[in-house]
């Protein structure tokens, strides 16, 4: 059984309600930090634990916060990223219906670290409920005198919001999340300057995930040191993983970074393996904006080695054979399912997604789309595959913000590890509208890896 | 200050200033190309992505280069930095990229287009751009709108450059023009289709780089290459009232701001000069405004002066 600190207590009924999570314990990292503590010395604890962002990027947590700056007599402000929306991830939407109030306590200390009196959760449009549910749980924790005034007579006082996105997946980009909590349009800024030194209201802000919000509370709890002691090499702490695809047991899991895919994957305490026992074709790892991986790639890296759910593992091998553990959302093929089509998919989430400010993204994601389209439909020709790649190519690194990224490789991943199937979609314009390639015609491994 | 080498041409350059406007001063061929920027727009630039350059040693601190590619209108220099545009296959190769993107879906109406021969995508396709389309669908259509009396907004030629929406912004105190919807459904639009209500509205014909915001008074008049542009002024009290006056034989056809050798207007006007003032009687004319760029607008020898109409 896999070692639980942020849900350890998720099964427990009515933890969202305020009593029951303090009868658990909730709330001492508050205690403990306001009372205890100066503001530097919990940023000097989450720099000991190694935490490192859980929204995707993986930057590390402690050293983005000492990057705060704090010119006198400016706010700063903490905001909380809760606009998850990326296909295959929804770990932060569980923690929040489960455990506001973790959630809610992770702010306050870590609003405390970085000196901020006013700190906002951003949450995704279509989570109604859950903004009702946060802003029950927020007036409990000001009723309590966790939030608020004088908090525990120590002086410090803070306020806490959340404010709803419109429906934008683009709004999970930070700084487009800081325009849309301007109540401006959502489009990402050009950086510099970065919300660090220029952020909300041309404020010095911090913009982290919920998960990696939630870890402070037991890293404050229990010091970093500990909570470093969790995981392997520099992924450390524990992570959610929000399993599905064809697995026997979709849902939301926290795992002890460095734990083998093998296990995650076939072991009845996590996935329980494929669903209806057939084989395993392909693992979206970390939401849909990282690399397909094959099946040969999911368990093990291209030389061999057992691949682990950590940041570095997952990314083992580069965009050759690797992917990124991104936001853990963990997708899993089974040899029924369409590689091209889900290619498709997820092209046709970005068109939609883009906010359309810079030519590549805006431009390019739209062709790619069609193309996909055509492709799937058996009315694509060969030169499209190429066609992709070259488009994909020219989007990536050329954009204002990552969404351009997070479009192109899903693409070109999916044809350097899946050519064949893509080729077969155009030798095969009849039968790719009767059935899927599945791994019948396999012939993998197709790339050669060792020159890739 | 800064010394930077833009392909291998040096300048010095007041702190702050970006690579693009470094580029500027050293002139030619190293300028690179701009459609969103706009040097008198505040907050303007970063998006079409056609200006990108490679940074192959970021300052004398730190030789290192830039990992990516950087937009050279937002990028400031560093004391030291070496930039290569033209002498860098991968700028070259993602500029035709962001050429052919502006491109799909982008009508291919330029006969019938009012902006035609002051095109700046014109331009840019002419140098950057492929001779054939990659690109096998159905291009974006919009219906036409009109905003108001005096300007057609043509959506369908619009490349999203911002540059009309920081001019509202910057002349209006309400936010009533902007981008309403995202990616490549995106849309210029007013606020439920009103007018912009400002004696400056008439600015966002200007800096529009196509054909998407044309003059209403002046649709389909006449090509621009068949008209004489002619620097003038007139006692105004709501603009400078220094314009340039767009000639046929002794007619007034249209008015515009003047604009510089980066088609960039200083001097914005008001819409009382633009649309109200056709009579040749309402301007003192100067004399033949200079038209830089490499237009088919000065292969009408206008600025001869024995074809001065005075
Ligand atoms: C298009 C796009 C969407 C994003 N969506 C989210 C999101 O929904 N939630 C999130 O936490 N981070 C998201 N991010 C990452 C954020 O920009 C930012 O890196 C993150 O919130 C930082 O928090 P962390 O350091 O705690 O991970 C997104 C980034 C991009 C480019
Ligand atoms: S990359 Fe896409 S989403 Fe990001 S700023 Fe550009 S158009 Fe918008
Ligand atoms: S209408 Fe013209 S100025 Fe406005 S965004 Fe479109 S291309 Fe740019
Ligand atoms: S001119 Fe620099 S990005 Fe458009």
């Amino acid at each position: 059984m896999g070692r639980k600190i942020l849900l350890e207590h998720a099964h427990i009924p009515d933890i969202y309600t305020y009593e029951v999570y303090r009868r658990y314990g909730g709330y001492r990292a508050v205690e403990k930090a306001l009372k205890t503590m100066t503001p530097d010395e919990v940023v000097e604890e989450v720099k000991k634990s190694g935490l490192r962002g859980r929204g995707g990027a993986g930057f590390p947590t402690g050293m983005k916060w000492s990057f705060l700056a704090k010119p006198e007599g400016v706010p700063r402000y903490l905001l909380c990223n809760a606009d998850e929306s990326e296909p295959g991830t929804f770990k932060d939407r569980y923690l929040m219906q489960h455990l506001p109030h973790l959630l809610i306590e992770g702010m306050i200390v870590s609003s405390y670290a970085l000196g901020a009196h006013t700190s906002y959760i951003y949450i995704r449009g279509e989570y109604t409920w859950l903004l009702f549910h946060l802003e029950r749980a927020i007036a409990e924790a000001y009723a309590a005198g966790w939030l608020g005034k004088n908090i525990l007579g120590t002086g410090y006082h803070l306020d806490l919001y959340v404010s709803p996105g419109a429906g934008a997946y683009i709004c999970g980009e930070e700084t487009a999340l800081i325009e849309s909590l301007e109540g401006k349009r959502g489009n990402p800024r050009i950086k510099p300057p970065f919300p660090a030194v220029k952020g909300l209201w041309q404020c010095p802000t911090v913009v982290n995930n919920v998960e990696t919000l939630a870890a402070v509370v037991p890293i404050v709890n229990d010091g970093g040191d500990e909570y470093a002691k969790i995981g392997v090499g520099r992924s450390t702490g524990t992570k959610l993983i929000s399993a599905c695809g064809n697995i026997q047991r979709p849902g939301v899991y926290e795992v002890e970074l460095g734990l083998p895919v093998e296990e995650f994957l076939y072991s009845d305490e996590w996935c329980g393996g494929i669903k209806g026992g057939k084989r395993l074709k392909a693992c979206v790892p970390g939401g849909s904006s990282v690399p397909i991986l094959p099946y040969p790639l999911v368990t093990k890296t291209a030389s061999g080695e057992p691949r682990l759910l950590s940041y570095e593992s997952l990314a083992d091998g580069g965009f050759a054979t690797g992917s990124m553990l991104g936001s853990g959302g963990f997708i899993v093929y089974d040899e029924d399912q369409c590689i091209v089509r889900n290619t498709w998919n997820f092209t046709r989430f970005y068109r939609h997604e883009s906010c359309g400010q810079c030519s590549p993204c805006r431009e390019g994601t739209g062709w790619m789309e069609k193309v996909l389209w055509r492709l799937e439909n058996g009315q694509g020709k060969m030169s499209d595959i190429d066609l992709l790649v070259d488009i994909a190519q020219k989007i990536e690194g050329n954009t204002i913000c990552p969404l351009g990224d997070a479009a192109a490789w899903p693409v070109a991943s999916a044809i350097r590890h899946f050519r064949d199937e893509f080729e077969w979609h155009v030798r095969q314009p009849k039968l790719c509208l009767e059935r899927n390639y599945g791994l019948l015609e396999d012939k993998t491994p197709v790339a050669d890896w060792s020159t890739a | 200050m800064p010394k930077v080498k833009i392909d291998g041409f040096e300048v010095e350059v007041p702190e702050g200033t970006t690579i693009l406007q470094a580029a500027r001063q050293i002139g030619g061929d190293v300028v690179p190309p701009a459609m969103c920027y706009y040097s008198t727009l505040q907050g303007s630039g970063g998006k079409c992505r056609t200006c990108l350059v490679k940074v192959t040693k970021a300052s004398e601190r730190d030789p290192r280069p830039l990992p990516k590619l950087v937009a050279s209108c937002q990028q400031v220099v560093m004391d030291g930095m070496e930039v290569a545009n033209i002498s860098s296959e991968e700028v070259l190769n993602a500029r035709r990229g962001v050429v052919e993107f502006l491109l799909i879906n982008h009508p291919l109406d330029c006969p019938i287009c009012d902006q035609a021969g002051e095109c700046h995508l014109q331009d840019l396709a002419f140098e950057h751009g492929l001779a054939s389309t990659r690109y096998e669908f159905e291009r974006r259509t919009f219906e036409q709108i009109d905003i108001g009396p005096y300007i057609k907004l043509h959506m369908t030629r619009c490349i999203l450059c911002y540059r009309c929406v920081h001019v509202a912004n910057q002349l209006t105190d309400e936010r009533v023009h902007g981008v309403m919807y995202r990616g490549d459904h995106a849309e210029i639009s007013t606020y439920i289709e009103k007018a912009i209500e400002n004696d400056f509205s008439g600015n966002v014909i200007d800096v529009c780089p196509v054909g998407a915001l044309t003059d209403r008074t002046f649709r389909f008049k006449s090509r621009v290459w068949f008209l004489n542009p002619m620097n003038a002024h007139r006692d105004c009290d709501k603009c400078a009232g220094k314009a340039v006056v767009w000639m046929y034989g002794s007619e007034i056809y249209r008015v515009t701001a003047r604009k510089d050798a980066y088609g960039e207007v200083h001097d914005f006007i008001c819409n009382t000069c633009r649309f109200d003032k056709k009579e040749r009687t309402d301007w003192v004319i100067e004399g033949p405004a200079h038209i830089d760029r490499h237009s088919v607008i000065s292969q009408n020898h206008y600025e001869d002066e024995e074809k001065v109409v005075r």
